[in-house]
């Protein structure tokens, strides 16, 4: 049988293997699509937790919004990449110090 | 038939494990962006199995038909740019980072793990998670929040817009080798750089 500590396992594996990409890759489009690895991982354990308990919908109604949020993250993230690369021509995440000094 | 629910599971946790792999592994982006089209399509297939109909379909919807493609653009638009070369500075440190960020949420696993009693959770009145369930949800309890993010995703656009557009008038960065740079979409093209300069200008003049 499987039950909601399944799916928050599963949660729990996907978030570690999107934060080690995120961490260790250096293409910011690779460390982008890492960070949605990593909110589908919490979407997924939201939505777990809502089937545990299931009174009413507040976890999957989170779990909306937060692709909502992560939509304009992607959108306006790709539109920065895009300006980096204009200004660096280059996609590396250490390029990316035009605050230096 | 218990068994079909856990063949069903373990087969979508299976995809969705080894498509985040090939997503944070993968050295060609355009791979890492199939892999994230997979683990999207997996992760829609598990909230099916924890009822949430709904949630599996803005899931496909908003996710494989809009995220994927916008990341697929722009690594279309950035062409072979978008795999820089190999360079190994500064590896260790990143490699030390991500073991400890995964040794750090492991462990919490695996402290977890002693309290798990995996009681299967109670069976559903029908329509839980269906359209008209979460419409409902959706547009009496959290009616603000809604009306917010759509405040958010207008900002958003306009936000990407501005900056994915630069300055008005400005050239695009001409490179050492003279390759005019990634022109901003801009009302004036972009001048050329080169001996090609006068012919094309004059021409498009």
């Amino acid at each position: 049988m499987i039950t909601s500590d399944h799916y928050i396992i599963l949660s729990t594996v996907l978030f570690a293997i999107g934060g080690v990409g995120f961490l260790v890759r250096r293409n910011v489009l690779v460390a982008l699509m890492s960070l949605e690895v990593m909110l589908n991982a919490v979407n997924l354990a939201l939505v777990a937790f809502n089937r545990a308990r299931p009174v009413d919908h507040a976890g999957q109604v989170f779990a909306f919004f937060i692709i909502a949020a992560e939509a304009a993250e992607v959108a306006v993230g790709l539109a920065i990449v895009l300006s980096l690369f204009r200004i660096k021509r280059s996609v590396r995440t250490d390029d990316a110090d035009l605050l230096k000094n | 038939m218990v068994w079909v629910g856990q063949v069903y599971f373990y087969v979508c946790a299976a995809i969705a494990v080894l498509a985040a792999l090939a997503t944070v592994a993968s050295r060609n982006p355009i791979r890492g962006a199939m892999g994230l089209l997979l683990m999207i399509v997996a992760v829609a297939g598990l909230f099916l199995g924890l009822d949430a109909q709904f949630l599996a379909a803005v899931q496909l919807i908003v996710y494989a038909g809009a995220v994927v493609v916008l990341f697929l653009f722009v690594i279309m638009m950035l062409g072979p740019s978008a795999v820089p070369p190999r360079d190994r500075r500064g590896v260790v440190g990143r490699t030390i980072g991500g073991l400890l960020f995964a040794s750090t949420v492991l462990a919490g696993l695996v402290l977890l793990a002693g309290r798990l009693r995996f009681v299967p959770s109670r069976d559903l009145d029908t329509g839980f998670g269906s359209v008209s369930a979460f419409g409902h949800a959706l547009f009496s309890d959290a009616l603000v929040p809604f009306e917010l993010s759509s405040a958010l995703l207008l900002v958003a656009i306009l936000g990407a817009l501005a900056v994915a557009r630069g300055r008005q008038g400005e050239a695009a960065p001409v490179l050492p080798s003279g390759q005019p740079g990634l022109a901003a979409p801009s009302a004036t093209p972009a001048p050329l750089s080169g001996a090609s300069t006068t012919g094309q200008g004059g021409s498009r003049a």
